[in-house]
């Protein structure tokens, strides 16, 4: 069971827009709630309201700064996991409780096999699975299995919950192994990325990086330079004259 | 990576165990009396179970650890499970053959040790096999754990033939100080080379933006500490590593070392060179986890 299946046809994940995010946290907060409640046990935190939260998610948006002076850009990174094609996590584990599906490429957790070791989350190279402090089993993105096959949603809601949430569309679903597929389109005009494909995973997920900016002569007036060459006039030219007079 | 002690627990105590069982099949003990067959068996049980045991401690779910015997196609932790098993078995019907027919053919003995062995490598593959963490990801680090079973097998053989008054040839004695300066001088050399040059991943090629020009992280993804951070981004040994090794050496290997080339081999002289060697294994362990950083803390912002 843990040995990696041949590689499926079918290879269904993300691509995250990173020129898009804004790092509004819905896609982790809608993440939480859904599957708090879906596959598996509860997602539950510890000490909730006290001095030390913590708890299991299965998508956190991390934030960084790219580029130096002028060019420096913050970029909001959410992080969840890539399903990846030679998934680590699925042959080190001992029991067979975290397994790639073979249809259709998503990498889950039987909650009732797993021991709770902690083996997989140690090989994971980018922290996509947490531990739940309460049930003792570890937790990682599903890619919503429960939404995306659902036939009692209607069509819309049969995304991932994140994908459905993301007020600013930066999350994309569908079968990257599909070369014609729209996030395969996406991935193809955008120059999407692996993250960390020194590492041989082989992931799924693909992340768009942000555009470049437009050339120096394009960017807008500076408001230091409209407030510099602002003449006032009218009511403004005699408030701007009265005030003068007072000293 | 965070020191679990019963991790640390675990793969010493099993080692040693499993290193003196190893001695145990190969002849390295005369048995005078054959009730001395069941104390050296119920020790190295009692050392090898306690281990294993004390590795269920940390699970989740210590009630399924039978389930982690099925998957030894892919996994170091499931042969590590499977082959500790087998070598328990070996060690049991070993020494039923020594008690009720006699000593063993020799191929039998040289096939035990080498299932004890094999063991001991395998529990040190559970860790260099991971790629995410550097460190262990080293081929010496295998030799590191197999070394220290074996020098920590012999000194117990030599407490063994110090607590039966056996006489202790020149040469054993030779023997046990080769395998415990050789256990620690590859020590010394894993802790110079492996993972010295990171694993390779930097935060540019974490989060696919080196394009942009160099990578700060500047707000963590949540605003107490979580799993991750606890399980993978342990920190407070890398501010004491040199002294920690210093503590490691000396308990594990130069005290020993001392204690069996002067003390003549008494009971109480072998037994507490036996005890300090693995007080120092123990710290060893410990700084084996603790110091080795985890690709995940390249998120957190750490350079790796």
């Amino acid at each position: 069971m843990t040995s990696l299946p041949e590689p499926s046809a079918i290879k269904l994940g993300l691509v995250i827009d990173l020129d898009i995010c804004v790092g509004c946290q819905a896609c982790v907060v809608n993440c939480k709630e859904w599957n708090t409640s879906g596959y598996g046990a509860p997602l539950s935190d510890s000490d909730a309201y006290g001095a030390k939260p913590s708890g299991a998610w299965l998508n956190r948006v991390h934030a960084f700064e790219a580029g130096t002076g002028a060019d420096a850009k913050v970029v909001h990174f959410p992080k969840s996991c890539l399903h990846c094609e030679d998934a680590p996590c699925v042959t080190v584990c001992p029991t067979g409780a975290s397994f790639k599906r073979s249809e259709d490429g998503i990498v889950l957790v039987n909650e009732d096999w797993c021991i709770g070791c902690g083996l997989c989350a140690w090989s994971c190279p980018y922290g996509a699975r947490e531990m739940d402090p309460a049930e003792g089993v570890m937790k990682k993105c599903t890619l919503c299995v429960d939404r995306i096959y659902n036939e009692n949603l209607p069509s819309e809601d049969q995304v991932p919950a994140c994908v459905r949430t993301c007020p600013t569309n930066a999350r994309h679903y569908g079968d990257l192994g599909d070369p014609n597929s729209e996030v395969s389109l996406l991935v193809a005009a955008r120059g999407g990325v692996d993250l960390m494909p020194e590492q041989n995973t082989k992931p799924v997920n693909k992340y768009l990086p942000p555009r470049p900016r437009r050339a120096a002569n394009d960017t807008p007036m500076s408001l230091l330079a409209m407030a510099d060459e602002a003449t006032p006039s009218g009511f403004w030219k005699w408030v701007d004259s009265t005030l003068e007079k007072l000293g | 990576m965070r020191p679990a002690w019963s991790i640390i627990f675990f793969t010493s105590i099993s080692g040693l165990g499993f290193g003196l069982a190893a001695w145990v099949v190969l002849g390295f003990i005369d048995f005078v009396h054959p009730q001395q067959i069941f104390g050296v068996g119920g020790l190295v049980m009692l050392l090898i179970g306690a281990g294993l045991l004390s590795s269920t401690l940390h699970l989740g779910h210590p009630e399924r650890a039978w389930r982690a015997l099925s998957q030894w196609r892919s996994s170091w932790l499931s042969r590590e499970g499977v082959l500790a098993v087998l070598a328990m078995l070996a060690l049991a019907g070993w020494g039923w053959h020594v008690f009720a027919i006699g000593t063993p053919p020799l191929w039998a003995n040289i096939a035990s040790a080498l299932l004890m062995a094999v063991t001991v490598y395998a529990t040190s593959m559970i860790y260099a096999s991971l790629k995410t963490v550097a460190r262990w990801h080293h081929p010496l680090t295998p030799i590191c754990y197999l070394m220290f079973a074996a020098a920590g097998g012999l000194l117990a053989i030599l407490w063994l033939q110090a607590f039966w008054g056996q006489g202790q040839s020149d040469a054993f004695e030779l023997a046990v100080l080769l395998a415990l300066a050789s256990a620690w001088g590859i020590k010394l050399v894993w802790w110079q080379i492996a993972g010295a040059n990171g694993s390779g991943s930097t935060l540019a090629s974490a989060t696919g933006l080196a394009g942009l020009g160099e990578v700060r992280s500047i707000m963590p993804p949540h605003t107490s500490e979580n799993y991750l951070q606890h399980e993978m981004g342990f920190v407070i040994a890398r501010k004491h590593t040199s002294r920690l090794r210093l503590i490691a050496l000396g308990l594990g290997g130069i005290l020993p070392c001392l204690l069996v080339i002067m003390d003549g081999g008494s009971t109480m002289g072998i037994g507490l060179a036996l005890l300090l060697h693995m007080a120092g294994v123990f710290v060893e362990r410990w700084l084996f986890f603790a110091e080795a950083k985890h690709t995940v803390s390249i998120y957190y912002g750490h350079q790796h």
